[in-house]
């Protein structure tokens, strides 16, 4: 007798999941993309906690407190890995609504990817959109701030070099002006070094200087 | 310009300003693609890339339409960047973030230009040894990627068919004219710095080969990256999986053709139910867009996929960026030479002022390209402005040189500054092997120019074959500014030379009329 229930159930549950029936979900995971040379194998135990976490984010929506574990049903599980699944209600005799199902897993989608590792890309529920998060926007855009200290530096260097430029044309113009002034200034002063007046060469009379003699005149004639 | 006090060479002056109006013409359209190097450059100091995702839109389920139907990388471009309209017509308004840049460009420019010669000789330490250093990095950086291998396989495999096609070698021989940036001026205006006894028989080799050398460098590095590109993109065989609930990772690249054959013959509906594309490498790298399209679509995607993204974005923007600034001096003193030389401006005036008024007289004037249909006014000027008129300007160089001038003076010229007469090569190529070469490649563009109908591919949001781009044609206004660009520089030289033999004529008729009124003076004096 229980064997025929048993099979009554399993037979019931199987009419309930098949690939594009009503209310079925697909679900598809890249378990190998997601975690390379830490995956691991998708084995009945991980059926189990999927199980359990479609369960969970049954029972937060009201009026569907009293999901079961067993009420969650999974059907042709392929290798790589994908699968359907089903809600049943209580009774086990109609599957859940669709859109009750789609907004409780919606809810809990963070839960669900984080109990197998995964996330919104590699734990695929097809035709149930994931909510997208908000683009993180900063108050200001950050290239406005890279932009803003560039051009700052840019003007400062041309505010520079113009300036730079300025002056050196300034002292150039003054320059050959103040050469002009001091020849005429050579010619009437007498220069003074150490508070002794250096008198100009062509003013003095040649005078011989007795220390430098020259050879001939050191050395006495034969 | 050649500074000769030959009267001969008076006629170089026609030269300088033919070139003048050439290089104001590049340099606006020139900076325009500086600016938006800048623009990335930007907006590479983030982690994740503003490039990297799309967009969200009003309900926040999914992304933005345009963004979905072609990739994040092209919407950033098309869309945030150019905001472009969908037709050529369509001017729309200008964008402020493009116009702030290109002030920035312009700005950046202007610094490095101020003291003509002086500044720009100290610049270029930087800019132009910056990008060799980055291009190591890249080249590094790709040879270590997967699937860079391939890359240049591609490069270095001649494809014969390709080869015999007589427009690829035209496209190769207008290349290395612009690449070499002949008869824009840069180069006359830049070794007129130099000591009259220079050796330029040696710089003309250094230079040349330095290009080509360089240009092979940098595909190196390209094709590298383009062949990672290509090894990452395998969305036909995860399709092949999801639809077959293979196992992850069961069909590798080598295995898809086989399987792909295998599942057509056991179950063809639904694989064509699939839509595959076919997935060659070789398809792949041909269809590479180039000019603006690799840099800023195909480069910042494969940049997306390298670990540790914001660097190396910083890294390639800021190389092209000094790239292009080096070429942009060569441009500014094809402008400015000329018109110190030919005297604008009163003596007094510093020169810092000149370069400061052509500076702002070209951001004034380039404020066009950040219109929203600016990129396809580039295109026109790009292809219009500079290729015929330089072809041209360095056909008559050359036959000025050769024939004018006479090619024995020219060679006692070179003798003077370097020491040596140049062999037989050199006076070979002058006289007659450039002038016949430029001659060929003038005609055949021209001709190629006249037959391909003028038309462009536009950014069609609204096109059934979105993302195909849209085959337009230009109306017939901007056909007549195409014809204006392309015929306006070239006539310079007819124009100035009309006006110098009429100022000429004019004063032979006034000195034979002073000496017919000496001789009636003397005549009447009797």
């Amino acid at each position: 007798m229980l064997w025929l229930l048993f099979f009554l159930v399993t037979a019931i549950h199987a009419e309930l999941c098949q690939p594009d029936a009503e209310n079925a979900f697909k679900v598809r995971l890249s378990i190998r993309t997601a975690l390379g040379d830490k995956a691991y194998v998708w084995d009945t135990n991980e059926e189990y906690l999927f199980k359990a976490m479609v369960a969970f984010s049954m029972r937060k929506v009201p009026n569907r407190e009293k999901t079961e574990i067993s009420h969650v049903v999974l059907c042709n599980v392929t290798q790589r890995v994908s699968f359907w699944f089903v809600v049943t209600d209580p009774s086990k005799n109609h599957t859940l609504p669709a859109d009750e199902v789609q907004s409780a897993i919606r809810m809990n989608r963070n839960r669900i990817n984080n109990a197998f590792f995964l996330n919104d890309q590699t734990l695929e529920f097809l035709k149930i959109p994931s909510t997208l998060a908000p683009p993180t926007d900063p108050s200001v855009p950050i290239w406005i701030i890279v932009f803003g200290v560039v051009f700052c530096i840019v003007i400062v260097a041309i505010t520079l070099l113009v300036l730079s430029g300025i002056r050196q044309r300034r002292r150039k113009n003054k320059g050959p002006s103040e050469m002009d002034d001091t020849e005429d200034k050579c010619e009437n002063t007498v220069t003074i070094e150490n508070g002794i007046p250096c008198d100009p060469l062509d003013m003095k009379g040649g005078h011989i200087n007795d220390t430098f003699m020259t050879e001939e005149e050191r050395l006495t004639p034969l | 310009l050649v500074r000769s006090p030959d009267k001969r060479l008076g006629w170089g002056v026609l030269w300088g300003l033919g070139c003048l109006s050439v290089s104001f013409l590049i340099s606006l359209y020139y900076n325009m693609v500086l600016t938006w190097v800048l623009w990335y450059l930007l907006n590479s100091f983030q982690q994740p890339l503003p490039w990297g995702t799309c967009p969200l839109d009003l309900n926040r389920t999914g992304f933005v339409e345009e963004c979905r139907a072609t990739s994040t990388v092209s919407y950033f471009w098309y869309r945030q960047t150019l905001n472009v309209t969908a037709a050529i017509e369509h001017s729309g308004s200008v964008q402020w973030r493009l116009l702030a840049c290109l002030a920035a460009c312009w700005a950046v420019v202007y610094l490095c230009v101020i003291r003509g010669i002086e500044s720009t000789g100290k610049a270029i330490y930087f800019t132009a040894s910056f990008p060799y250093l980055v291009l190591t990095i890249f080249l590094i950086r790709g040879l270590t990627l997967p699937g860079a291998v391939e890359g240049l396989i591609y490069l270095f495999t001649p494809n014969v068919h390709t080869l015999q096609n007589p427009r690829v070698w035209l496209d190769a021989a207008t290349q290395i004219f612009f690449s070499l940036s002949l008869a824009i001026g840069g180069h006359i205006a830049f070794a007129s710095y130099n000591l009259p006894r220079n050796d330029c028989e040696k710089d003309a080799l250094t230079v040349a080969l330095l290009n080509s050398a360089t240009s092979l460098y940098a595909s190196i590095a390209v094709f590298s990256v383009l062949g990672f590109k290509a090894a990452t993109d395998h969305g036909n065989i995860l399709n092949l999986i999801n639809e077959f609930d293979f196992p992850e990772h069961s069909i590798s690249r080598d295995d898809y053709a086989t399987v792909l054959t295998h599942l057509n013959s056991t179950q063809p509906e639904r694989v064509a139910g699939l839509h595959l594309e076919a997935c060659h490498l070789q398809d792949f790298l041909d269809k590479v867009p180039r000019g603006t399209g690799l840099a800023f679509i195909v480069f910042t995607e494969a940049i997306l996929h390298m670990p540790g993204s914001p660097v190396w974005a910083v890294l390639f923007f800021s190389m092209l960026f000094t790239l292009g600034l080096s070429s942009m001096f060569g441009n500014m003193e094809g402008i400015i030479t000329p018109l110190l030389d030919v005297g604008v401006l009163p003596r007094w005036v510093p020169k810092e002022v000149l370069t400061g008024a052509a500076c702002l007289a070209c951001f004034l004037s380039a404020t066009c390209f950040t219109l929203q249909s600016g990129s396809y006014w580039l295109e026109v000027f790009d292809s219009h402005a500079a290729s015929l008129n330089l072809i041209l300007f360095a056909f008559f160089e050359v036959v000025g040189v050769a024939y004018v001038y006479g090619l024995d003076r020219f060679c006692d010229d070179i003798e003077w500054m370097t020491g040596r007469r140049p062999g037989l090569y050199w006076r070979v190529t002058w006289k007659v092997i450039s002038p016949l070469l430029l001659l060929t490649i003038f005609v055949a563009y021209f001709a190629l120019l006249t037959q391909t109908p003028l038309s462009y591919r536009a950014w069609n949001p609204q096109y059934e074959q979105f993302p195909l781009k849209q085959e337009k044609s230009y109306p017939g206004w901007v056909w007549a500014v195409c014809v204006l660009l392309s015929l306006l520089p070239a006539l310079w030289v007819p124009g100035v030379a009309l006006a110098q033999l009429l100022a000429q004529r004019r004063r032979k008729q006034e000195d034979t009329q002073r000496d017919t009124r000496l001789e009636l003076q003397d005549s009447g004096v009797c």
